[in-house]
């Protein structure tokens, strides 16, 4: 089987509040200081739903795409070192702060490029802009069906069951390959790089493509062509207007906290 | 004539709730220019009824199941139908399991964009413009389209519905397309609801990492119990197991918005606050003055748990 992951690298989504900053006339984030970006947490476990699956199968080739700066390449030699066979590095100055409709038409002709791809295997969502939107936007591109929000899935010849996470429950579908699945931190754990693999990894070939090798118009790229413009970013306001209960005694400040809410008729 | 169209979905065989926030959202874009408001429903021609009363000037109604989850393709073909017979330049959907697929699979065939889980709307120069969260809830975005339709999905519980009005009148047709479903669903499951659920629930008492051990959930559940309310988990605790992840509050669990939300043992990182940053009224139980929770919370208490809680589950019962 021909599997492709996608991977981005995004700033760290557990940054504290108090260390996240916005450049609000670039509308633009301004990286924190001492935080690295880090691979987008959801897309390890598409790297590990492919190795599952190759894993299962005996055979197979799976190719790692990341379109960003150069701090992607992190991204890829992290799957390259859970296992992940090649990468492609989608590097070029009109693919800067894109929107999602763009990163797929990119992502897809990447996918194209690299020919006979049986599974696109993504993150449920990337964990800066948390849209969700790609995976559906690269299987419409490549005319594929799309599954969304994986928790486990198998394949058997052409066709996959995937089980997928619903906001009330679960749901089982099938589908015939080729299709694009999205997976959910549900999952569970991706495998954890070993040395050795991380020695082989620095072996394996990571290729760059710009926007003329991906045959890109001009309008295609290119931020001033976003399909959604960003017109404002700013971090929202919350004021403390916090009262904190006092007491002589933890006794106490449970009595005077139930009061409270009792005055202010909560309970 | 432009307009906005809502995608409703049903639960229970009738309209869900999150329908009518859609109508009052779309309301609110017709008193500020937007045109007529007209909703697609799945199923049985007497839905259209509840959709008129909450806001719909003229309702579609499409075959049963193509609104379903898993099933996109199905209803993207209908409500493509339905953006075309309603001639709507905005589309409106619930950040659902049927708002998450649909929504970005109709952007894509109708060549524009689609801004998902958005928290506010409105009309300026003609256009929508929408306030979406990013970076986990640390920032705001607005954002404007520049294809044609403009198509949102909108966060539960972000605008308050509309009282039903039975004097309103609008007008019902049957769409029949439906789009190839190359998906197929085999069983579709609902998780086990636990007592009151927790997006309903006027109280929510919710637990952390901070409990450090999984039993303390019995402790939240007994504050709950007195409460009348649901219990719910941070992701810190639903990754450890302590908690089922269908309890979980956050940017990537249940939102909820109840009178009183009680958190124990929960820092305040943005994506738990993104589930719960609309509460009426929040209380922290946290030993940490300075963490997040505490600063947004209208009471706090800073002291250890384990002192407090028990106590104040005796606090309550004494009260009465
Ligand atoms: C108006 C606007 C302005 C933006 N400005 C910026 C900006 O300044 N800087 C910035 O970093 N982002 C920016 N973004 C966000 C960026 O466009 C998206 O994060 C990206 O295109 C992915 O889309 P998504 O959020 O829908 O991804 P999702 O659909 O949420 O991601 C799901 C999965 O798609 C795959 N994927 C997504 N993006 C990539 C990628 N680049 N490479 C490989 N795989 C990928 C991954 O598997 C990921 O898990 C902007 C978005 C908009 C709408
Ligand atoms: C993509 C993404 C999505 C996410 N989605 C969600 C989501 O949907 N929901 C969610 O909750 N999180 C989510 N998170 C995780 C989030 O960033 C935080 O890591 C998480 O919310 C922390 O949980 P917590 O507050 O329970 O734990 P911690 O941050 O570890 O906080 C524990 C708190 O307990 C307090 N404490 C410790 N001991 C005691 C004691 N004895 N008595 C009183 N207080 C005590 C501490 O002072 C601290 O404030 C997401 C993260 C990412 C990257």
């Amino acid at each position: 089987m021909n599997i492709v992951v996608c991977v981005k690298q995004i700033p760290d989504p557990e940054t504290p509040a108090s260390q996240f900053a916005v450049d609000e006339a670039a509308k633009r984030v301004i990286p924190a200081q001492g935080i690295a970006p880090v691979v987008n947490p959801y897309d390890p476990q598409a790297t590990e739903a492919a190795l599952r699956l190759k894993d299962a199968a005996g055979e197979g080739k799976i190719t790692v795409i990341s379109l960003g700066e150069d701090s992607a390449r992190d991204a890829i030699k992290h799957a390259l070192a859970m296992g992940a066979d090649e990468g492609v590095l989608l590097s070029d100055p009109e693919f800067e702060n894109i929107d999602n409709f763009q990163t797929a038409v990119a992502l897809s002709r990447a996918i194209e490029k690299i020919g006979d791809v049986d599974l696109v295997l993504m993150g449920r969502a990337a964990a800066d802009w948390d849209m969700g939107v790609a995976p559906l936007g690269v299987a419409e591109q490549l005319g594929f069906p799309c599954v969304t929000i994986a928790k486990s899935m198998e394949a058997d010849g052409d066709t996959l069951t995937v089980q997928r996470v619903l906001d009330d429950g679960f749901q089982t579908v099938e589908v015939d390959l080729p299709a694009v699945v999205s997976i959910s931190n549900e999952f569970g754990e991706p495998r954890y790089p070993q040395l050795r693999q991380i020695m082989l990894a620095a072996k394996k070939t990571v290729q760059v493509w710009n926007a003329d090798d991906l045959e890109l118009e001009d309008d295609e790229a290119g931020e001033d062509n976003r399909w959604l413009a960003l017109e404002a970013l700013y971090i929202p306001q919350v004021e403390s207007n916090v009262e904190i209960i006092e007491g002589d005694s933890p006794e106490e400040q449970a009595r005077n906290l139930a009061l409270k809410l009792r005055e202010a008729k909560l309970i | 004539m432009p307009g906005t169209l809502i995608i409703a979905e049903t639960a229970d065989g009738a309209v869900a709730p999150l329908s009518f926030e859609l109508l009052a959202a779309a309301r609110a874009l017709a008193d500020q220019g937007a045109g007529d408001v007209s909703a697609l429903v799945a199923g049985e021609e007497s839905l259209a009824q509840s959709l008129i009363e909450h806001g719909a000037d003229a309702v579609y109604v499409c075959s049963a199941g193509s609104l379903d989850p898993g099933s996109a393709e199905a209803g993207a073909g209908a409500a493509l139908a339905a953006v075309e017979a309603a001639g709507a330049d905005i589309v409106l959907m619930g950040q659902t399991s049927v708002g998450r697929d649909l929504g970005p699979l109709m952007a894509f065939r109708l060549n524009t964009a689609v801004a998902m889980e958005c928290l506010s709307l409105a009309i300026d120069g003609g256009r929508l413009r929408a306030v979406r969260s990013c970076y986990g809830g640390n920032a705001n975005a607005e954002v404007t389209w520049r294809g044609d339709v403009q198509i949102a999905t909108l966060k539960p519980k972000a605008v308050d519905p509309l009282a039903p009005d039975a004097s309103r009148s609008g007008s019902v047709t049957a769409i029949d397309a439906v789009g190839e479903q190359r998906v197929r669903v085999i069983s579709t499951e609902a998780a086990e609801a636990t007592g009151i659920r927790l997006e309903d629930a006027d109280v929510v008492v919710s637990g952390g990492r901070g409990l450090g051990d999984p039993s303390a959930f019995e402790m939240m559940e007994e504050l709950a119990g007195l409460l009348g309310g649901a219990t719910g988990a941070s992701r810190a605790a639903c990754d450890l197991g302590w908690y089922p992840p269908s309890q979980q509050v956050g940017l990537t669990g249940k939102t909820v918005t109840p009178d009183l939300y009680v958190a124990v043992a929960i820092s305040g990182a943005s994506q738990h606050m993104a589930g719960m940053s609309g509460s009426k009224n929040i209380v922290a139980v946290n030993r940490d003055p300075d963490c997040n929770m505490v600063q947004v919370a209208r009471f706090a208490v800073v002291e250890d748990y384990k002192k407090v809680v028990p106590a104040l589950i005796d606090a309550i019962k004494a009260l009465d």
